[in-house]
Order: C-alpha cells, then structure tokens, then sequence
C-alpha cells in the first residue's frame, strides 16, 4: 500500500467521524410531551421547544415569576402542541421578555414537573415588518 | 416635502450599473478574442464600459449616504435605519445596516478592485474582467428592484416608504414625512461597526480576484501562470478577511453580551469556513511555486474558498438560519437570487475545472515524508477538516430546508451546545496545526532527513519544554488538554522564531511572512486557552440562598444583584452600584443624571448642577447640554478589594423600544487580564408605579426611618429663592432640610411648602436612586412639628454580571503579529509578480 492511500483512508476516517459526532451532537426539536418522555428514559440531552408564553384573555402574559435576587426566573409556556409546562431560566428576566411572539427554549427537563432551559431565543416584533409609522411630527 | 429626485438619481445609477456590468462582460470578451489589430480599440472601449460601471456604483453610494445624511425619512432605508440623533460617524454604520447597503459595499470594493487590476495586468486584464463584470451584474441585481410580473428581481434601497408602508397615514396624506427614523441598532452603534463591515466586505471583495485569475488561467490554457498573478491577492485577501473576522470578534468582545469574542454563532461560522480554506489554498499555492505539485489541489482550494463566500452570504441572508443565529438577516426574498449566483459559479468553475483536468500538469512523485511538500499537504488536509467540521452543523437548517422542500420532516436542531461542540474538534486540528507549522518551517528552508531534523529540532525541542513547564508553573495549568496546547504553541512560537532568526540573519526580511505568521498562530493558541479555558464568572452569588430546588443543584448563579450603595461580596471584590450617569458632549467622563434634567429635544438636556470635571467646570448650572445618545445610561461600579478603593467601571444599557435592554459591558483591562463587567438587568425608574402614602409628624433634630432608611430631620427654613417659580411679595417658602443615610451615603432631600394667601402649595422630592418621594404637607407651628408625606416605590438596582479572562491580550497580539507576517508575505509575492510582469513574461 502506498503511503497516500494511508493517508486519504486517515482523512476519510476523520471525515466520518466528524459526521458521526455532528449527527450524534445535533440537538432536535421536540414537544413538551417527546422532551418529558425522553427526560423519563434517562436522555438528559439539550433539546429544542418551540411555543409561546402563556397568556390571558386579554393578552397579559400569566405565569412569570422572578426570583426574589432577580437573577432567575420561571414562566410557563405553551409548545406548538398546546401543551403547558413551566420552564426555569438561570438568568434575569430579558426586558422585551413579554413582547415576545414566539421562543425557542433550548434545554431539558430536570424535574418531572419542570423544564430548565439553558438558553432562550426570542423573536420578537421585527422592525421589518413594522408597518405602523408614528404619525407624530406631521 | 418629498425629495424624490435622489432616489430617482440613485435607482437609474442602479441600472445603469447593471447594464454596463454586463456590457463590459462581453466587451472584455470580444477584446479577448479580437485580432491583435482590433484589440486596442476593443480595449478601450472595453475599459470605458467599465469606467462608467465604476461611476455608477459611486453614485449609487453617494445616493444612498446622501438620504441618511439629510434625514430623508420619506424613503425607507433612511426610516428604518437611521435617526436624526445619531452623530455623521453612525450615519456610515446605518448606511450598511440593513443588506442592501451591504450589498452596495459589496459593490464598491468589487469596482475598486477591478480598476487596480486594469492598472497592474496586462497580458490577463482580458479574461479577469469577465469574470469581474459577470460578479458584478450578479451583485447589482441583488439591489435591482425590478418587478416583472410575479417576479421580483433584487431590492432597492431607494424606496419611498409610502411605497412600502401600509400604514394608513399614506392614504390620507401621500406626501406624509416622519419626523424622525426608527434609528440604528444599538449594537452597531459602536466605532468597530464602522470599520468593521468595510473590512470583511472587502475581504469578501477580494476571494474574487485569485479565482478570477483561475477562471482566466483554465479558458486561456494557462493552466499554471495563474498562481503567480494571483498568490499575492489570496495572501491580501486571507489578510483582510482575517482583519476582519478579529475585528468582528473584538467587537463582540467590547459590545455584545454573549461574553465572548467567539460564539461559533452560524454567522460567525460562515466568514470562518472561507477563511481556513483560503489559508490552505495559499498554502498549496506556494507548494506549486516552489516544488510544482499541488496545483490541482490549488485550484480546488481556489474554487472552494470563493464558493464557500457566497454561500456564507446566502447562509446569512436568505433568511434561511432563521432561529438558529442571533444576528442573520430576515429575508428580503433574495433566497432564490442568491442561490442562482452561488450556482452559477459554482458550475462554470466545475465546468472550466473539469474540462481543462487532464491538461493540468501533476507531479508524479510520491512525496516523501522529509520532504515540505508532504507536510504543507497534511496542513492543508487539517485545515480542510477543520472547515468542514464547522460548515457540516452550520447547515443542519439547509438540509432541514431541502428535506421540507421534498415534503419530508426533519427536526435536526444546530448542537445544543455551540461552543462546548465546535471547541471540542477545532482546538485538537489546531494544536496539529500548531505543531505541523512547527516541523513543516524547518523542512521549508532546508533539506532535510532523519538525522538533521533532529539535529535541527533539539533545540527548539528542549527551550520549548522549559518554557513550557515554566509556563504551567506559574499560570497554575493543571489541566491535561491545556498543558497539550500550552505545549504546542509555545513550539510553534520557539520553533518559528529560531526560523525568524535565521533568516533575519542570512537574507532579506520579506522572507519573514511565514514565520511571523506562524509565531502569531502560537500566540492566538495560548491566548484562546487562557482567556476561554480559564475565563471565570466572578459574579456568583455569595448572598447564600436559604433554600434550593432540587434542579438548582448543578446550576451556578451567575448574576449578582447589587442595590444602590450597598456593597455586596463577590469573589476576590467587593462591588458597589452607585447610580445612573450619561455621557454629555465635551465633557470627559461621566455625569450623574440627577444633575441633569431631560428636555423634550432629543439628546439634549439641562443642568441641574455646575457639571464639572478634573476640577475644571465645564457647564453652569441652567445651561443646555448635549448628550451622546441619551438612551444610553452608564452604571456606576466600584470594584474594592479588601476595603480600598480599586476602580470603577461604567457598563452601558440602554432600554430599546424594539429590541428590549441593550447591553455594553465595561472592562478593566490589567496587562494579565481583562475584569469585563455586564449588565443583565436594570431598575425601570421611567414611570414608577408609587406605593400608598405614609404619613410622619416630626420635629426638628429628631430621627426616623423613612423607608427603611434612617433619616435626620434637621430643621426647616424660610427661603427667599425658589427655583422655577416665581415668589411674590407676602409669599411664605419653607424648606425642610432632610438628611437621608444609605450605607456611606448622606443624601440630603428638601421639599417646600409654599403659602401665598390662603393657598398653599407643595414641591416634593423624587430620589430615583433611593426609590422615595418625599412631600412636606404641612406645618404645625403651635407643635413644632412638620407633616411629611412619603411614597415608596424601589431602591435603585442593577443585576450583573462580571468575568475574568484572563491573558486576552496575548490572543490580540498574536493576531496583530499574524496579520503583519501576512502584509510581509503579500509584499514579497507581489514584488515577483511585477518583477515578472515588467519582464513582459505575464
């Protein structure tokens, strides 16, 4: 064998490998309901949910509750399936944390009732999409 | 009124730059096959298309800064990226907010590039500028804004906002005007955003020009002459991306809140991928000069890196990250444009690549594994890998586009863990790197075999394992993986400088790029280790919670809160907050916001107090005074360590109506390490919402506790004097004079009672920082008493967070040193080139 077949089957082999262990790392979106199931069979791994807060009828956000150090916090969220779950975040409360129209809460269930996440995205009212120009200064 | 002649100038310079993009295509491609008796009338008229290409993109430029600089708000851009209140050098960052900007930048340098190749080439203007022109048109188009039909080619930054707006207003009144624009992203609003993008996006500019000389090289059947004309350009263009990917990283590291100057952020890992490649093809590159192999590994190399850039801006662009990235783009329904221009080079490169293969000349040698070329090649192979680790996770949400596309369902998610994920492989190909960069200098400048290289390596070997240790001694390194990579890069930096030496020594400086470069890798390496591995959140809460919910336990409180003038612990500090303050213009320094007092115009305020500074006074007390940007509020913090005063940080945060609290953070910056301290929350103080009254009857000399606080009563006092108000003969005004004491602090606050007749009338006073309003509501003579009236809402707080990272600087040094080696290596390549070319050989 010549030295250059070693080497490409060396470079194949790292190749797979990094496939490997990007397929095996990859996170994925779940419901509140395949996350506790998975939580429940021992998979502490981070998952993705996406839902919204939960809120009212009249729109209020309900359910927040900030840690009385302010550095923590729990709100429920309802996942596209409309399941509920109260989910922790370990950090303060973000300040258009209500504004928000929807949120992906990446993390796992630690408890059986709560969801702790370790990060949050938020998207929130675009400026792009904002259509509403103040009339002010007319 | 509305000015509707700049767009109009702007949109047809717009198509005027297309048109003539694609007209000098074809002129530079009848120069190319004309007789050489009709090729200087074709190049001339070739060079003229071009010219006005050129004059166009300026004034598509000139067009657009023109609206931001004169607040058009009637068109869009101008609305909904800029404001009247922000200062000229923010107006630029505004110009490229938002993509077709970007895209006009784009644009500018390509043009700029193109006009300093017609300068410097002859034999290759031809074939170069066809491939130029042809970027161009592609690039002109992205901000066309041409509807046919259902069809919708490129965005125009030119468009009125009533044009784009259905906002109601438009109906009833056409010519409507804002008064103002939504403004700049707050983040941007940072010097490193205005340099930043010109950089990147001239290094984007510039893959173009060694893969232009490929294409050129591959239809001329110049199947190798190509590399010298254009080694010098990827080496500037490594150079440029690189300058800008630091400096995108440095402002992350000074602005952003992620604390960190690298997230591996999909974003991030898109100008990241090209970059490596492009590091590898210069590498091969150089191989081919010297020794003629690896030219088909090059021009592999040379394709990927200019693909791998267009496909990063449709990564970024097309709206395809969506959720996964932090900062990309929203798309503008340039996906499938973008996705044409990728496309089409992708398969014209492949096509012109495949048909000339066999033509290629390669080596048939085995390299042999003392000699440079094997080493520069497993360099490359590691490079490559490593690009490929990254780009491979960074398109999970493209494959889950392409298997929804197919009617399938994918919910592959980007790894929970971003930096623990993409760390985990680069760090190891970087350490190889390291090392190979090490060996592979020694083979470049000699020949070597078994018995020399160890000859050769004894010395760097044995420095570098005392250096080593000593480093481990004193930084306290205990961790296996960091001792591995405290080890390879003190052997690049040990090894590489003996090389440095020698050639120093024997000949010419500019020989010296390599070497520079690779001393620069070594201290990036340790830099990243120490600041990343290291990096510690000081900030953990010692406050000791009574109690802890049974998912708390492997979770640390990262944040501290911190009430107005109450030190609380942190690790090796002892904090204060100390209140809020604003930057006023020409003033240095900061100044608190009870001395000033808002006005309804924007940035601009009154004082409340002399303001003054380094004991010079530099604003009476009534004067008005600018502020830089007053939504921006500064957090006083003292840093103490046992009990003496150390310094004081100022954290920005700024409360955005759209994007929510806007963080800077602060940093002390020590030679060893860098304190970075971030705000995560703030009190909103703007309207508070005051709790039921509580009354006190006290006289004076008399002690209370006035919410919480304890307060002396020292006595009221007639005055003669009240401020905004005008007194009137037979006017009784009494002060009362209370002393408030907050941990160190004595604040005195003052209320008035008024009497005019059988009126009365009373001033209170509001303590943002203290959270109370006090009122004097009455006075009771014949008792010696006075009624106070207090309100409470809440002490002035701020949630942060503070880290150390230590050794950072050695990470910036390293990348200054990395990018000098490269101005030397460009500087030498391209001395051949014109050395060359004045020849009459190129």
């Amino acid at each position: 064998m010549k030295k250059g077949h070693i080497i490409g089957i060396g470079i194949i082999a790292v190749a797979i490998l990094i496939i490997i262990s990007s397929i095996g790392d990859a996170s994925t979106y779940e419901s509140f309901s395949t996350a506790k199931a998975l939580a429940v069979k021992g998979d502490s791994k981070a998952i993705h949910v996406v839902g919204e807060l939960k809120k009212d009828a009249y729109g209020r956000v309900v359910g927040l509750q900030v840690e009385e150090d302010k550095t923590s916090f729990i709100f429920t969220m309802v996942d596209n399936d409309g399941i509920e779950q109260q989910v922790y975040y370990n950090e303060p409360v973000p300040a258009d944390f209500v504004r928000t129209e929807q949120i992906v809460v990446i993390g796992s269930f630690k408890s059986e009732e709560m969801f702790v996440a370790d990060k949050i995205l938020m998207k929130c009212p675009s400026k792009y999409q904002e259509t509403e120009v103040q009339s002010a200064g007319m | 009124m509305i000015n509707t002649f700049v767009g109009n100038l702007g949109h047809f310079a717009v198509v005027l730059a297309f048109v003539s993009a694609i007209l000098t295509a074809y002129a530079y491609y009848r120069f190319s096959i004309a007789s050489e008796l009709e090729k200087p009338s074709w190049q001339k008229f070739s060079r003229t298309v071009f010219y006005v290409h050129a004059l166009s993109s300026v004034t598509i430029a000139f067009a657009l800064f023109e609206i931001i600089y004169n607040h058009r708000f009637e068109y869009f851009y101008a609305y909904s990226h800029s404001s009247k209140a922000l200062p000229v050098h923010y107006m630029i960052s505004s110009f490229w907010e938002g993509q077709e900007g970007a895209f006009i930048l784009w644009i500018f340098w390509n043009m700029v590039l193109g006009l300093i190749l017609i300068r410097t080439n002859k034999a290759w203007e031809g074939p170069v500028m066809i491939v130029f022109a042809l970027v161009q048109a592609f690039l002109v188009s992205m901000i066309l804004g041409v509807v046919i039909g259902d069809l919708k080619i490129g965005s125009s930054p030119f468009m009125l906002l009533r044009d784009v707006s259905n906002a109601p207003i438009f109906q009833i009144n056409p010519d409507f005007v804002p008064a103002d624009g939504t403004g700049l992203n707050p983040l941007l609003q940072n010097i490193w955003m205005v340099i930043h993008p010109p950089t990147l996006f001239l290094g984007y500019a510039s893959t173009l020009v060694p893969f232009a000389f490929l294409m050129a090289g591959l239809a001329t059947k110049k199947y190798s002459e190509w590399i010298r004309p254009a080694l010098p350009w990827a080496i500037f263009s490594a150079m440029i991306l690189g300058m800008g990917i630091i400096m995108g990283a440095y402002w992350a590291y000074v602005t952003l809140n992620f604390g960190g100057y690298w997230n591996w952020d999909p974003v991030e890992n898109a100008v990241y991928v090209p970059w490596l490649i492009l590091v590898a093809s210069i590498h091969t590159m150089i191989t081919f000069k010297k020794s003629s192999t690896a030219l088909k590994t090059s021009i592999v190399l040379v394709i990927s890196t200019f693909i791998l850039v267009l496909y990063a801006t449709f990564l970024v662009r097309s709206g395809v990250l969506g959720d996964a990235s932090v900062h990309s783009f929203t798309d503008l329904g340039l996906s499938g444009q973008l996705l044409i221009y990728m496309l089409f080079f992708l398969f014209a490169a492949v096509f012109l690549a495949a048909k000339s293969w066999k033509h290629i000349p390669t080596s048939e040698r085995e390299a042999s594994v003392y000699s440079r070329e094997f080493w520069i090649f497993i360099g490359a192979t590691t490079l490559a890998l490593m690009a490929f680790q990254v780009i491979l996770p960074t398109s999970i949400p493209v494959f889950n586009a392409i298997v929804e596309m197919f009617g399938g369902i994918s919910n592959m998610a980007p790894p929970a863990d971003q930096v623990g994920f993409y760390t985990k492989f680069q760090l190891w190909f970087a350490v190889i790197l390291a090392l190979l960069t090490a060996v592979g200098q020694f083979f470049w400048w000699n020949k070597m075999d078994g018995k020399t290289l160890k000859e050769a390596l004894t010395v760097p070997y044995i420095i570098t394992i005392l250096l080593t240790a000593i480093i481990i001694v004193l930084a306290k390194v205990y961790d296996i993986r960091f001792m591995v990579i405290v080890l390879a890069g003190v052997f690049t930096i040990v090894a590489n400088s003996t090389i440095l030496i020698k050639i120093l020594r024997k000949s010419s400086f500019k020989l010296a790029g390599g070497s520079l470069a690779h001393i620069g890798l070594g201290m990036i390496l340790i830099g990243i280790m120490f600041s990343s591995g290291y990096s510690e959140v000081i900030s953990t809460n010692l406050s000791g919670l009574t109690y802890k919910r049974e998912w708390e336990d492997d979770l640390n409180k990262q944040n501290v809160l911190l009430w107005v003038n109450k030190p609380t612990q942190m690790k090796d500090y002892d904090v204060v907050y100390r209140g809020r303050h604003k930057k006023v213009v020409g003033v240095p320094g900061y100044v608190r916001v009870n001395k000033l007092q808002t006005t309804d115009d924007v940035n601009v305020a009154i004082a409340l107090e002399d303001i003054s500074a380094k004991g010079k006074v530099y604003h009476q007390k009534g004067d008005k005074v600018n502020l830089v940007l007053e939504e921006n509020s500064y957090f006083e913090i003292e840093y103490y360590q046992d009990d003496e005063y150390k310094f004081t940080l100022f954290p920005m945060s700024q409360p955005n109506p759209t994007m929510g609290l806007i963080s800077s953070p602060d940093s002390k910056r020590f030679l060893s390490k860098d304190l970075y301290t971030h705000i995560s929350a703030i009190n909103d103080y703007e309207d508070p919402e005051w709790k039921e009254d509580e009354w006190y009857e006290i006289s004076p000399g008399e002690q209370v506790f006035i919410s919480d606080f304890v307060t002396n009563f020292e006595g009221g006092e007639v005055i003669t004097e009240v401020e905004g108000f005008e007194l009137e003969e037979g006017d009784i005004a009494v002060k009362a004079k209370l002393i408030v004491l907050d941990n160190d602090i004595r604040k005195p606050l003052e209320p008035i009672f008024l009497i005019r007749g059988s009126q009365v009338g009373r001033i209170p006073v509001i303590d943002n920082d203290l959270g109370v309003k006090v009122t004097l509501e009455n006075i009771l003579p014949e008792e010696n008493k006075f009624v106070f009236k207090v309100n409470r809402y809440q002490k002035d707080y701020v949630v942060m967070k503070a880290m150390v990272k230590p050794h950072i600087n050695i990470l910036w040094a390293g990348t200054i040193i990395m990018l000098f080696g490269f101005s030397v290596a460009i500087y030498r390549r391209y001395d051949e080139f014109s050395k060359m070319r004045d020849k009459g050989l190129e």
